[in-house]
């Protein structure tokens, strides 16, 4: 037993590789690009355009930091609104351009704080929902650690969802699961269990399309092998994805998520 | 000399996501407690009065704190008497996690309040103009949003866009339905793209924000309303108060992620009463039908 939060230790390991960590590796000639034009720029998210082999892409990551110092300048990986801002600004640019999205996803969640509610960060998860759902042009995510609640869906609602092996989605971390429905953090393993957060198990209930394998023990093991893999799965993917009329990505897209849910009537 | 020394990253990490529990269920007790066969203590004044002397808009008779409404109350302040005609009204919970005890809690909770889930929705008038009607009811797991409540949102939204027909939504959520996981959080992203598309056919979508609107359901479809409204002093955040305390180390002040926070920090439009509700809803109807004083 147990075993899903394994998957939760290995995913926020310091040493996991990190969005800016994949984009060195997998995109040529990143420019990246600050600021959500309204309040500030939010080093929690970074993004920008850069080569996937010869396409122009716009590629948008949740960034932790490996350091402490680092941590602190990029919020642990806890977006602000003007974070998910600036992301919904770099995607509306990608349309304007007809350039495909690629969105790394690495949060333990979207940042509590009395700034965050004062800058509206419901409205601001909520307006990404809507508006990636409408977005022209096609888009993958990939959630390559932690996949915490509205602060990773507000960069998934994309044509394809893929995660790492190793790396967890969950509606919120096992201790909070554990500390709302039995009011006691400490039983976060056996949440991780329930919660069905683990890639394969998402695989299996349909939440995602893919997983991209990783080394025994985790990707920092082998960075270069889980790093190849997903690119050379973004290439095809996007080949696949670009050759679709604008109609048929829409209403694809529309019904990925449609689909979801399970009812009696 | 003693040196600062930064706390050990992981520890700090861990303490980070511990106070960074998305929802909240602060406000899950409050109100019924204070309820009981014989009379009601306000938990505002503390005035103690005969629960008749609420009302149908259950108002306290000293202070006029706001008492939460259930969808049955909320429907018959708002529509058109007789006009409200429900849609998808059998839809119910399974358990797609396979969730301990889970099937129980809801057969429970729909033996308590006659509900099958936490939102009933339907098609009815106000004052006359036609409308899509989305009530979200506390009484029931709290208004959290799972598979049913996302579902016939999703479907009264593409009623709406197929009918033509402007959608107001009463919001209330303590937000995700925590026993169906991930698919509870499928929910938000489903009807902010369904509500996405009655936006694009250039229809009319009005959110009422009522106490308490948080969470999954603040981050989605309650913020996404062409006019925003609330009631006054609705509590109406992301991130639970306790939270968001135990993150910054301090108390916050009582107005934080009120109605009248919200609106001073631009994401309410207009705060309105009970008494005025169905008058400015009709109102507004009719600024976007072009029937102005009811006429065809």
């Amino acid at each position: 037993m147990a075993k899903a939060y394994d998957n939760v230790k290995i995913a926020r390991k310091v040493s996991r590789p990190t969005a800016l960590d994949y984009i060195d590796h997998i995109f040529d000639g990143f420019v990246e690009l600050h600021g959500d034009r309204n309040f500030r720029d939010d080093k929690a998210i970074v993004g920008g355009i850069a080569w996937l082999e010869n396409r122009p892409v716009t590629v948008i990551g949740i960034q932790k930091g490996k350091t402490m110092e680092e941590n602190i300048e990029r919020n642990f990986g806890s977006p602000h609104p003007e974070g998910y801002r600036k992301a919904l600004r770099l995607m509306k640019q990608a349309e304007k351009f007809g350039r495909p999205i690629i969105n790394l996803i690495n949060t333990s969640g979207a940042y509590c704080g009395v700034g965050a509610e004062e800058r509206g960060q419901g409205e601001a998860i909520a307006k990404n929902l809507m508006e990636m759902a409408e977005l022209k042009v096609p888009s993958i995510s990939i959630v390559i650690g932690e996949g915490g609640s509205g602060g990773a869906l507000a960069l998934a609602v994309t044509d394809r969802v893929w995660m790492l092996e190793n790396s967890v989605y969950a509606i919120l971390s096992p201790e909070g699961f554990a500390s709302i429905l039995w009011k006691d953090a400490s039983r976060a393993k056996e949440a991780a269990d329930v919660m069905k957060l683990t890639a394969n198990d998402l695989l299996e209930l349909g939440i995602i399309e893919k997983v991209i394998k990783e080394a025994k023990g985790g990707c920092q093991n082998d960075f270069g092998f889980t790093a190849n893999l997903l690119k050379s799965k973004l290439v095809t993917e996007l080949d696949t994805l670009c050759s679709k009329s604008v109609e048929t990505l829409l209403e694809e897209r529309y019904q990925r998520f449609r689909k979801f849910g399970e009812f009696s009537e | 000399m003693p040196t600062f020394k930064l706390p050990d990253m992981d520890t700090l990490r861990r303490k980070m996501r511990e106070v960074k529990l998305a929802l909240n269920d602060d406000n899950k007790k409050k109100e019924d407690e204070h309820v009981s066969a014989s009379g009601i203590k306000c938990p505002s004044c503390e005035n103690v009065f005969e629960k008749k002397e609420l009302g149908k808009l259950k108002i306290c008779p000293k202070c006029a704190r706001y008492f939460r409404l259930n969808s049955k109350e909320r429907i018959r302040s708002i529509a058109d008497e007789g006009s409200f005609k429900e849609l998808d009204s059998t839809l119910q919970a399974k358990n797609p996690l396979d969730f301990p005890d889970y099937e129980e809690k809801i057969a429970k909770m729909q033996e308590k309040t006659g509900l099958k889930d936490a939102v009933v929705t339907g098609v009815c008038t106000i004052g006359g103009e036609k409308t899509v009607l989305g009530v979200m009811d506390s009484g029931f797991m709290m208004a959290s949003m799972g598979s049913v409540v996302g579902e016939k949102l999703t479907r009264a939204f593409e009623y709406a866009t197929e009918h033509k027909l402007p959608i107001i939504i009463f919001a209330c959520s303590g937000g995700a339905r925590m026993q169906e996981g991930i698919v509870s959080l499928m929910q938000m992203a489903k009807v902010s793209a369904a509500a996405a598309r009655h936006s694009k056919a250039g229809l009319l979508y009005i959110t009422v924000l009522t106490d308490p609107t948080t969470g999954g359901v603040t981050a989605s479809f309650a913020m996404l309303g062409d006019i925003i409204i609330s009631e006054h002093k609705a509590l109406i955040g992301f991130a639970g108060r306790r939270v968001i305390e135990g993150t910054i180390k301090q108390k916050l002040p009582d107005e934080f992620q009120t109605a009248e926070f919200q609106l001073e920090h631009g994401f309410v439009d207009l705060i309105v009463t009970r008494e005025e509700m169905p008058i400015k809803l009709r109102d507004i109807l009719r600024l976007h039908s072009g029937r102005k004083d009811g006429a065809e």
